[in-house]
C-alpha cells in the first residue's frame, strides 16, 4: 500500500493539474450529456484502472451533483465476479475475459487502454540488453548467474507475480511464450510491491507495467528495443495488454454514458495522464 | 418486563449469534469446498505441485509452509514469552516487571503491516547480505512472526501467573520461599491451564496471520529445505489467488485451503484441550 503511495500522489497531482487546465474545454464538451441527470454507477475490479476511473468519476460528479459514482478495487477476478452477480455496474479487468466467464455471466467488454509490461532489474545492474530467449531462460531457471548475460558474478534472484495478475499473464504469454517460471521465484502481490523488491535487491529481475518504471528500477532493452510507451504505441515493443471495462449485457443509461465518456477524447486524455496509452 | 430479565436473554442472543457465525463459516466453507473434495480433484489437491497453467493444484507445499512457519515462530516466541513471564514474576528485580509489561502491551498495538514493512526494509537486506538468496525467506517471516505472537503469549501467561501468585503468596511466604523459588516451584507448576491456552492462542495467531508471510516469506509454492528458502503459507496463498478468475479450478482450491486452515486450528485447540484434562 505504501509502495503505491508516491505513485498515486504523482498521478493525483497530474490529474489535478490536467483537470485545472482543462476545466474550460471539459465543461463545454462531452460532459454535457451528464448535466441534469441523476443516478449512481458502481465500479469495481482491476487496480490499474483506478486512477482513470476516479478522475473520470470526479469530473462527471462535478457536472451533476445528483450523480454518485463509487470506485472500488479488488483485482480483475473480483471485477468479473461483482459485475457478473449484478453487484456493480462496471467490472474492470486487466485481462480479456475467459470464455467461461463470458458464458456464465453474459458479459460485454470495452477495451480503453494499452499498457506495456517490461522485464526490469535494479538500476545498478550493468546488464543493458536482454534477448527474449535470455529472459525466457532466466525465468525458467536455466540461466542462474548474471555473468551468463553480461552482468556481475552473482546468483539471479527471480521475482514474479501471482496467477491473478494481469501483468503476469501478458508477460508469461507474450514474452515467456507460456514457458515455465521457476517454482522457487519469489511471488509478490502488486506492481508496487514488485518495484520496491527490485529497487532494493541488486541481483533481482522481475517485471512491471511500463507505467510503473521510474528511476528506482531499470528496464533493459528487449532484443534492442526500449520498452517505452512510444514503442508500445507503434507496435515495435510487443509485450502489451489491454485494460477493459466489462458490463453485464449491453450497458444502458448512465453506465453507457460513462463508458462512452471514457472512450471519448476526454477519457483518452485522462487515460494518457495516468500513464497508459488510450485506445 | 423487569429489567433483570432482559440482560440474560440479550447475552444468550449474543452467544447464539457468535456460535452460529462460527458454525456458518465452517458450513459455508464446506459447501463451497465440497466439489473440490470429491473425486479426482482431491488427489490433484493433495500433491506437491502448484502449477495452475498445467492443471496441477497441489496445496501440500502451502500446508507444509503454514506448519513450518507457525511451528518455528512458536518455537522461538513461546520459550521467550515464558522466560519473560518468569522474569517479571520473581526471577528478575521487582522494578523491572512494570516497564517490561508496558513494553509488551505496547507491542500488541503495533499493526501487523508495520512489522512487515520494517522487516522488509531492515531484516530482508540483512539476511540477503549475510547469507545467500534474495532474503525473502522462512527465516525472515519466522523471526517477524515470533515478534507478532510474543505479546499474545506473554499477556495470557502474565494474567494466569498473577492469579496463581496472589493465591499462593501467603503460603510461599510462610514457607520462606524466595520470589524465584515461588515462581519456579509454585506458580509455574500450577499454571498448566494458562500455559496451554497461551500455546493454543499463540499458534492460532501464527498460523492465521497473512500479511507477514505474504510480505516476507517469498511465497514460492515449494517445500522449504532450509530457513533461507522461500515458502508459501495457506493464508498468503488464499490472498494471492483470490483475485483470479472465479470460474477456475485454482479459485475452487482456495475453499479447500480455508477448510484445511480451519481444521488445523481446530485440531490444535482440541489436542491442547485434551492435554489439559489428562
Amino acid at each position: 500500500m505504501k509502495f503505491e503511495l508516491s505513485r498515486l500522489t504523482g498521478r493525483l497531482l497530474a490529474a489535478v493539474v490536467c483537470s485545472t487546465l482543462l476545466t474550460g474545454s471539459a465543461l463545454a464538451g462531452e460532459l454535457d450529456v451528464f448535466a441534469g441527470k441523476k443516478g449512481k454507477i458502481d465500479i469495481a475490479g482491476g487496480t490499474a484502472h483506478i486512477p482513470v476511473m476516479k478522475e473520470a468519476a470526479k469530473r462527471v460528479m462535478q457536472t451533476s451533483r445528483e450523480i454518485r459514482i463509487s470506485v472500488a478495487a479488488g483485482g480483475s477476478g473480483v471485477g468479473v465476479q461483482k459485475v457478473g452477480e449484478g453487484l456493480v455496474d462496471i467490472g474492470n479487468t486487466g485481462r480479456p475475459l475467459s470464455d467461461e466467464e463470458v458464458a456464465k455471466y453474459g458479459l460485454k467488454s470495452f477495451a480503453f487502454a494499452i499498457d506495456g509490461v517490461a522485464a526490469t532489474v535494479h538500476p545498478k545492474n550493468p546488464v543493458g540488453n536482454l534477448t527474449a530467449a535470455q529472459v525466457q531462460d532466466i525465468f525458467a531457471g536455466k540461466i542462474g548467474n548474471w555473468k551468463a548475460v553480461g552482468g556481475r558474478d552473482a546468483a539471479i534472484h527471480l521475482y514474479t507475480r501471482d496467477e491473478a495478475s494481469g501483468t503476469r499473464e501478458v508477460f508469461w504469454e507474450k514474452l515467456l511464450k507460456k514457458g515455465t517460471i521457476a517454482a522457487n521465484a519469489n511471488v509478490v502481490a502488486s506492481n508496487g510491491a514488485m518495484k520496491s523488491a527490485l529497487a532494493s535487491d541488486q541481483d533481482a529481475i522481475g517485471y512491471v507495467s511500463i507505467g510503473h518504471i521510474d528511476e528506482t528500477i531499470k528496464a533493459p532493452t528487449l532484443d534492442g528495443i526500449a520498452p517505452t510507451q512510444d514503442n508500445a504505441r507503434t507496435g515495435k515493443y510487443p509485450i502489451v495488454r489491454k485494460l477493459y471495462m466489462n458490463t453485464k449485457g449491453e450497458p444502458h443509461g448512465l453506465t453507457a454514458d460513462f463508458i462512452k465518456y471514457i472512450l471519448g477524447p476526454d477519457g483518452k486524455q485522462i487515460t494518457a495522464g495516468a500513464g497508459y496509452l488510450p485506445l | 418486563m423487569p429489567r433483570g430479565n432482559i440482560t440474560p436473554s440479550l447475552l444468550l442472543f449474543a452467544t447464539l449469534v457468535s456460535a452460529l457465525s462460527v458454525l456458518a463459516i465452517f458450513g459455508f466453507l464446506l459447501w463451497f469446498a465440497a466439489p473440490v473434495f470429491t473425486g479426482e480433484t482431491l488427489s490433484s489437491l493433495l500433491s506437491w505441485q502448484w502449477r495452475p497453467q498445467q492443471g496441477e493444484f497441489g496445496i501440500l507445499p502451502m500446508l507444509a509452509g503454514s506448519l513450518c512457519l507457525a511451528g518455528s515462530a512458536m518455537l522461538l516466541a513461546y520459550p521467550l514469552g515464558l522466560g519473560l513471564c518468569c522474569f517479571m514474576h520473581g526471577l528478575g528485580p521487582t522494578w523491572a516487571a512494570r516497564p517490561l509489561l508496558g513494553i509488551v502491551r505496547g507491542m500488541t498495538s503495533v499493526p501487523t503491516v508495520v512489522y512487515g514493512l520494517v522487516s522488509a526494509f531492515l531484516l530482508i537486506p540483512l539476511i540477503r547480505a549475510g547469507f545467500s538468496g534474495s532474503g525473502f525467506s522462512w527465516l525472515a517471516a519466522g523471526l517477524t512472526l515470533a515478534m507478532l505472537i510474543l505479546p499474545t503469549i506473554v499477556l495470557i501467561l502474565d494474567s494466569q501467573f498473577r492469579t496463581i501468585h496472589a493465591q499462593t503468596q501467603l503460603t510461599a511466604a510462610a514457607l520462606g520461599f524466595t520470589p524465584a523459588q515461588q515462581v519456579l516451584r509454585l506458580t509455574l507448576p500450577l499454571s498448566t491451564r494458562g500455559l496451554l491456552v497461551a500455546a493454543a492462542l499463540g499458534f492460532g495467531r501464527a498460523i492465521g496471520d497473512t500479511l507477514i508471510p505474504l510480505m516476507l516469506a517469498g511465497n514460492a509454492p515449494l517445500l522449504p529445505h532450509s530457513p533461507l528458502d522461500p515458502l508459501r503459507t495457506l493464508t498468503s496463498h488464499i490472498a494471492l489467488v483470490v483475485a483470479t478468475d472465479s470460474q477456475s479450478a485454482a479459485y475452487g482450491s482456495l475453499f479447500a485451503c480455508g477448510v484445511i486452515l480451519f481444521m488445523v486450528s481446530l485440531l490444535v485447540n482440541l489436542a491442547l484441550r485434551r492435554l489439559r484434562h489428562e
